[in-house]
């Protein structure tokens, strides 16, 4: 199908993007990478009847590392990130390993030279990559509007299935992520059954280990929970011992006890989604044990 | 809206609606039916064509956007003379295609890839990656593989396993 009509506004400054939408605020939808928008407009699932095109304005494609003046480094990401400037690492050390495995699964190489970071958050897919990277690892999210600026949690900008705390005639104008320590280990899995859409269940790993014993573990669930969410009990069973095969395996099954209320598509009982995300759990937290030993 | 794009080196003004995605501009404002349409919501891959180089999908994409850019389809691959693309006679020599609905878009995904990084041929997990962007419901995608080893003179044969 075509989409309805609509008015189209390229933006020239992040300001200009900001008059625009608050000039019809409900109406108005901001046009990123356009690889979940157009295609929902081409099948009149939405009907924005005003677009504003942030693609033509300058500087938005940020990315860097910046020191934290209190606690530590972190990623910034600009809203004109697109997915592909994750394929290679952009750091170092496990963030960039993390962020570029969870990249390789995501879409194809076409949707990832337009599609962007911010604008999948803001999409907020229950199984998509970066939003369960972001609730794993902590990320902060920025979000402005003509009214002024405010900061949120992943967790808390996350509210479920296709749904942010984003407020009409709000954008989302940087992603930060903390920056790993180098004596972290880290994996991503995914069940998917195709390559031609969104993954069933993912999992994102990432173990930080001192003298041998863990100090950090960070399990993230996609597919789930409605939104994507951290395993807090399994997180708990490893922290403090060494991750060991034993630790591993208890851990996994606490993890699947995590699985409530999942995303009713695609389709998938909850006997099964507890079965796959023990299994892929136990997986991840074995290969992020191996990232780790393969580095240090 | 008035646009002007470059197509297969072609200056083009057009005056199309906002919601004229580039594929539709392409085959109804300039007749370039070479770019087909399969699913119009980035499954399938067949309305692949290159904007400044990249291959995107057309149908998410609005003509309006792409004010200015230089677009290449499949009817742009062949030499001005009509000498065709090396991957055109690849896909020729090992069947790389049977109804050749997707042909247009499979082309042009992976004549971007070769230009980039023609090593793309020889890393299995690479070239699965890219080749699973399009669908093909004929071929079983294996003669398209060994149509892309063999343009980026891998020679026509299966990468190693891996
Ligand atoms: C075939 C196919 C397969 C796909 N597979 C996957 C997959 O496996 N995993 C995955 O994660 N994604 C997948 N996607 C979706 C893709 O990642 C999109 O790029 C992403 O969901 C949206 O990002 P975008 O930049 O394209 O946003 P757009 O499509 O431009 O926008 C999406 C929504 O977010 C809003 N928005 C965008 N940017 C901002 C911003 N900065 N501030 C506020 N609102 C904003 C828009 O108004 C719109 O409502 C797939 C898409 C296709 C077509
Ligand atoms: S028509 Fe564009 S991806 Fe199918
Ligand atoms: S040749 Fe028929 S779909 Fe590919």
């Amino acid at each position: 199908m075509k989409p309805a009509a609509f008015a189209y506004t390229a933006a020239s400054t992040l300001e200009d993007a900001l008059r625009e939408l608050a000039a019809a605020p409900e109406e108005s939808h901001v046009l990123a990478g356009g690889q979940s928008l157009v295609l929902e407009m081409n099948h009149r699932a939405v009907r924005p009847t005003r677009l504003v095109d942030i693609n033509t304005v300058p500087h938005l494609g940020l990315l860097q590392t910046d020191d934290a003046p209190d606690d530590g480094a972190r990623l910034r990401v600009g809203p004109l990130v697109r997915h592909r400037a994750f394929e290679q690492p952009v750091d170092e050390g496990p963030l960039g390993r993390l962020l570029a495995l969870a990249a390789h699964c995501l879409a194809h190489p076409p949707i990832r030279a337009r599609g962007t970071m911010l604008g999948s958050l803001a999409y907020a897919h229950p199984t998509a990559e970066w939003p369960t990277l972001a609730v794993t690892l902590g990320a902060e999210l920025d979000l402005r509007s003509v009214l002024g600026h405010r900061t949120l949690a992943a967790e808390e900008f996350l509210a479920g299935p296709f749904t942010t705390a984003l407020a009409p005639g709000e954008m989302l104008t940087e992603a930060r992520f903390p920056v790993l320590p180098s004596a972290t280990g880290v994996a991503f899995l995914e069940h998917r059954p195709t390559a031609a859409g969104f993954a069933v269940l993912s999992v994102a790993v990432a173990l930080r280990v001192a003298d041998g014993t863990v100090v950090d573990a960070r399990i993230g669930l996609a597919g789930a929970a409605p939104r994507p969410v951290r395993a807090p009990a399994a997180e708990g069973l490893l922290t403090g011992r060494p991750p060991t095969d034993e630790a591993i395996t208890e851990a996994a099954a606490a993890s699947a006890e995590t699985v409530a209320d999942p995303p009713a598509d695609p389709p998938a009982g909850i006997p099964f989604r507890q079965h796959a995300v023990r299994v892929l759990t136990q997986r991840a937290l074995h290969r992020a044990r191996d990232d780790l030993t393969e580095r240090t | 809206m008035r646009i002007t794009l470059t197509v297969n080196g072609e200056e083009r003004r057009l005056d199309v609606e906002p919601r004229r995605t580039l594929a539709d501009a392409l085959r109804e404002d300039c007749g370039l039916t070479g770019t087909h349409l399969g699913c119009e919501h980035g499954a399938c891959g067949a309305c692949t064509v290159q904007v400044d180089g990249t291959a995107v999908r057309g149908c998410l994409l609005f003509a309006v956007q792409c004010d200015g850019s230089t677009v290449r389809t499949v009817e742009g691959l062949a030499a001005a003379d009509g000498t065709p693309h090396p991957l055109q006679t690849a896909f020729s020599h090992e069947h790389a295609l049977q109804c050749g609905f997707c042909s247009p878009g499979f082309l042009m995904l992976t004549a971007a890839a070769l230009d980039e990084d023609p090593a793309v041929a020889d890393d299995p997990d690479r070239l699965r990656e890219l080749l699973a962007s399009n669908l093909c419901r004929c071929t079983g995608y294996a003669a398209i593989r060994r149509a892309v080893r063999r343009a980026a003179g891998s020679g026509g044969t299966e990468p190693p396993a891996g």
